[in-house]
């Protein structure tokens, strides 16, 4: 594989993060401000595809900043697994764009220019931690996203939101700094690298399978935003954060960069063969599979719906993780491939339940119900996300949950097939009460019979357009499924 | 070899200022700052061409008066001295462009005592670094403990009893080291450095000579304020004149812990300390360990920031002196970057403690809240020093935090990895919550907050420190190779 040199990597993560700037002196502007984030996150999507057919051709792009510790440059690079996310993150940031200006201005929030700003820090960092060539710069970026979005936990300033701020920098400052740095240091004084490299960089250096074990754990639970049990608490209290925030942020940015890192450390770092070789695969899908089945059965008590969707969110997570730790081609890819097929399917949900907030100011599913007559089309966009995530046809998430099957029978893994199919039971168990009662049920307060009143537009074609999207996924999951492809088997 | 005597200026120009400073500052103030910042100035420049020198052609060594040594005082300009003769340079041109105002109206009237003192402890300083011989190395510490001493005194309220404590401590500390320099004399009937370390090796050893360096090390160890000897430290340095606390605290432990280095490889060499004497270079990183961790806790108890930062120190020497004590390169390599580091990490907080005490005057926690409304430039400022103590990339601090844990990795100290990481850890809920008082607390209450920020003076050496925080940290490669690399002492 080759790699040119080009600016463009860097362009594509600095766009948005020399973007706060014009964005914070815009401060008095409302409307202008809203178009440098939709101007930004447009280029942004166009710079990113730009890059799109060098990859799928085989090559890539890379960059260097720094060279800062031998061996280790801060060094950008395009490969098929960056681009894979980097796809993902900067379509859906375009979408949370149009919608965060919809929710912002109909709840008529305080501090929005702080939140705009933020969020043009934290899409870059997300885009930092996609392209970044070696382990060092994905920290550095990763650092850099945690840092950029305590402001958005803690965006209402109140003792609440005080405190899950507290709880989000615990968990996750926390354990970076004290699990995957240290991990990353001793993958250092073995490899002398830090580069990601097909096939890992651990083969070979003579560390004993005690050590490998070590760090495989340490950077499980060190990069807690893919929220692992016992590290995942800090999801459901980062709700409290604005919607589009929960939406995007801990729905597929934050989240997502969790999963990622720790499916570069498992593809990249240690490799799949090596992994194999000293049957360390066992301590990944085991935890991946205790995360999946609580945080399902929890989900299933959550009355607070975005609290119910964060629980949601913590089990698909594991499937990711779940995925790559079978070490079969099919579920690996599988694994890769649910990044892409959850974001799409979990954005809806959350997008939908922002609008019922901004509508309807309703946060508990108790009392949503016969809410779907009021709003249909969002709770339609909400049923199609819902059977996205249950990984059911017609919608992405049957692609990728198919190659999480085929990759536990492929492994002769059958106890994970019996975790696979619970979990879809209990996934359907918890979403669909909610589309049910919401077209059907007794409405819980008259005015929802009064007719339609969906939220304002802003919020609706973006929630419309990523259910669409859900479903367009299913039909032609080419592109990713190339890409996937290419990272796992090139 | 070059005959250069750059160096001199480096150190003359402050001294000899200091003293028109003294006499023309009699007659009216508004000589002080000129003078003191075009001595600095002047300095900052000339080190930079001694280090250029250095680099281009290696270290030499300098008579001073043409005295050959070992009878005369010989000055050793290697890239380790020459980088340290930058830093004290810069970092003190930084801070005085902030002390000033600070001094004019804390220590209003008292200007031109202030900084002849002020001067004559950066000349201290400089010589310090520059010496080969211990016994003018003696001297310099004196002067540059009586320059402190009398600086920490101007302070208000208690601190003149700060400084009498500082005063017992600094000078058991001086006593010991000039015992240990005693030792040393009537071993080898040499003071100066390289010829003591040329005799030392034929000696074999012994109690005379580990009594001499037990003396030698607990003596820098009370300047350094290595814990459990660091008592003196927190209250001299919170209640020192901010002016004062502005030069004294970014410079003095760090300074201290490369005497530290010079004495233990130009002198006694690293075999002597490591190989023939494992369980003492062990117990050291035992004891940095423990340091760390307990100073660290301690900040945890404070509730005032300046006070907070001295704990903070206090932790930051333990790293240092760790990685020192851990015998190998990337130890020594993370040791020496984190001179440099904490130096200007130290400095950029320490300015954000004066450009609020500046405005507020109080540095209470609760007098801190929403003062990020207030001071909006000085607290970003803050949080990039603050990012940097905790060690988040590409700041400084992460960098040499990065080989001082890698060393400590090699060297199977896990004790000392896990210091560090626990260190950082307690750094981060340390700054996190004065940022989450700072930014969020306050708001809404008494109506509209005010921007109302520190005077430019004080923002620009503000502004430059925390934008140097993240250049070296994006340039600690370059740093690393083609300096640090050249100053590790030999036998790495």
């Amino acid at each position: 594989m080759s790699y040119h040199t080009s600016i463009w990597p860097l362009a594509a993560v600095l766009i948005s993060l020399l973007g706060a700037i014009p964005i914070m002196l815009s401060d008095r502007r409302p409307n202008l401000r809203e178009s440098w984030t939709i101007l930004i996150a447009f280029t942004k999507v166009m710079i990113v595809a730009s890059m799109l057919p060098t990859v799928l051709n085989g090559g890539g792009f890379v960059f260097t900043i720094a060279e800062v510790i031998p061996n280790v440059p801060i060094e950008l690079r395009v490969d098929a697994m960056g681009m894979f996310f980097a796809l993902v993150a900067s379509i859906l940031w375009l979408f949370t764009s149009l919608y965060s200006i919809g929710y912002m201005r109909a709840l008529d929030e305080h501090d929005q220019t702080r939140y705009f700003a933020s969020f043009a820090v934290a899409i870059s960092a997300t885009l930092g931690v996609a392209f970044s060539a070696n382990l060092l710069t994905l920290y550095l970026f990763y650092e850099m996203l945690s840092l950029s979005t305590y402001p958005l936990v803690t965006h209402h300033n109140d003792a609440e939101a005080k405190t899950s701020g507290r709880k989000y920098l615990t968990y996750i400052l926390g354990t970076s700094i004290g699990l995957a740095l240290p991990a990353m240091l001793i993958v250092y004084s073995f490899a002398g690298t830090l580069d990601f490299k097909i096939g890992g960089i651990l083969a070979g250096t003579g560390a004993t399978p005690q050590t490998l074990a070590l760090v495989l754990i340490l950077f499980l639970f060190g990069f807690a935003k893919a929220g692992l049990m016992p590290f995942h608490g800090w999801l459901p209290a980062a709700m409290v954060a604005p919607t589009p925030v929960s939406a995007f942020l801990h729905g597929v940015a934050v989240v997502k960069v969790g999963v990622f890192s720790i499916l570069r450390v498992i593809f990249h770092i240690f490799g799949p063969d090596l992994l194999f070789e000293v049957n360390l695969g066992v301590v990944i899908t085991t935890i991946a599979s205790i995360t999946i089945l609580t945080a399902s059965l929890v989900a299933l008590t959550q009355d607070n719906l975005k609290r119910r969707l964060a629980y949601s969110t913590i089990g698909q997570l594991a499937y990711m993780i779940l995925g790559a730790g079978m070490l079969t081609a099919a579920g690996m890819t599988g694994g890769l491939l649910h990044i892409a097929m959850h974001a799409f399917g979990k954005i809806t949900l959350f997008f939908c339940a922002g609008a019922i907030y901004v509508a309807a100011g309703k946060k508990y599913i108790s009392q949503m119900d016969g809410l779907g007559r009021r709003m249909p089309l969002t709770y339609l966009a909400f049923m199609l996300g819902s059977i996205s995530i249950i990984g059911m046809p017609p919608l992405g998430g049957f692609i990728s949950k198919w190659n999480l099957v085929i990759g536990a029978v492929n492994g002769d893994q059958l106890i994970l097939l019996l975790v696979l199919l619970t979990s879809t039971l209990l996934n359907a168990a918890y979403f669909m009460p909610i589309v049910y009662r919401g077209f059907f049920a007794k409405a819980a307060d008259p005015v929802f019979d009064e007719g339609i009143k969906e939220a304002p537009l802003f919020c609706l074609v973006p929630l419309l357009a990523t259910a669409c999207a859900s479903m367009t996924l299913f039909f032609y999951p080419d592109i990713f499924l190339r890409l996937a492809k290419l990272a796992l088997f090139p | 070899m070059t005959t250069s005597n750059l160096h001199m200026y480096v150190m003359a120009v402050p001294l000899i200022t200091a003293m028109f400073v003294n006499m023309l500052g009699r007659i009216s103030p508004k000589y002080v700052a000129p003078l003191t910042l075009g001595a600095l100035g002047f300095s900052s420049l000339a080190s930079l061409g001694v280090l250029r020198q250095v680099l281009e052609y290696g270290g030499y060594s300098y008579t001073v008066g043409n005295w050959a040594p070992p009878m005369g005082i010989e000055l050793v300009i290697d890239p380790l001295s020459a980088l340290m003769l930058l830093l004290i340079s810069v970092v003190s041109l930084l801070a005085t462009l902030s002390a000033l105002p600070m001094v004019a109206k804390e220590q209003a009237g008292k200007e031109h005592l202030f900084f002849t003192l002020y001067l004559i402890l950066i000349a201290g300083l400089m010589g310090l670094v520059m010496t080969g011989d211990a016994f003018n190395l003696y001297v310099l510490l004196e002067i540059t403990s009586i320059t402190t001493y009398g600086l920490i005194a101007m302070g208000k309220g208690r601190a003149p009893l700060a400084s009498f404590n500082y005063v017992i401590m600094g000078s058991v500390g001086a006593c010991f080291y000039l015992l240990g320099v005693g030792y040393l004399y009537i071993l080898t009937g040499s003071l100066n450095m390289a010829d003591i370390a040329s005799i030392l090796p034929q000696l074999g050893g012994g109690a005379a000579v580990a009594t001499a360096l037990g003396f030698i090390l607990v003596g820098l160890w009370i300047k350094m304020a290595l814990f459990p000897l660091h008592g003196w430290l927190p209250n001299a340095y919170s209640l020192a004149p901010t002016g004062a606390g502005l030069l004294v605290a970014p410079l003095m432990t760090k300074v201290s812990i490369y005497l530290m280095i010079r004495v233990m490889f130009s002198v006694f060499g690293a075999d002597y300390l490591f190989v023939q004497n494992p369980l003492v270079q062990s117990g050291m990183v035992w004891l940095a360990s423990a340091g760390i961790i307990c100073a660290s806790c301690m900040a945890l108890a404070q509730r005032n920031l300046k006070r907070m930062l001295t704990y903070i120190i206090v932790a930051e020497v333990g790293y240092m002196v760790g990685g020192v004590w851990l015998a190998n390169s990337i130890g020594m390599t993370g040791a020496i970057l984190h001179i440099v580091n904490d130096a200007l990490m130290t400095l950029c907080l320490f300015l954000v403690v004066a450009a609020i005490a500046y405005r507020t005057g109080s540095l209470e926690f609760d007098n801190l809240r929403g003062i990020y409304k207030r001071m909006p430039i000085t607290m970003a400022a803050f949080t990039v020093g603050a990012f940097s103590m905790i060690g988040v990339p590409p700041t400084a601090g992460f960098f040499s935090k990065w080989y001082l844990i890698l060393g400590g990795i090699e060297a199977g100290h896990w004790e000392y990895v896990i210091a560090l990481l626990f260190s950082s850890l307690i750094n981060a809920v340390l700054f996190f919550r004065i940022i989450e008082i700072a930014y969020f607390d306050g708001r809404g209450e008494q109506g509209k907050i005010q921007r109302d920020e520190a005077p430019l003076i004080m923002q620009g050496p503000l502004v430059l420190t925390a934008v140097a925080l993240i250049a070296i940290g994006l340039g600690s490669g370059p740093l690393v190779q083609g300096i640090i690399k050249l100053a590790l002492p030999a036998g790495f």
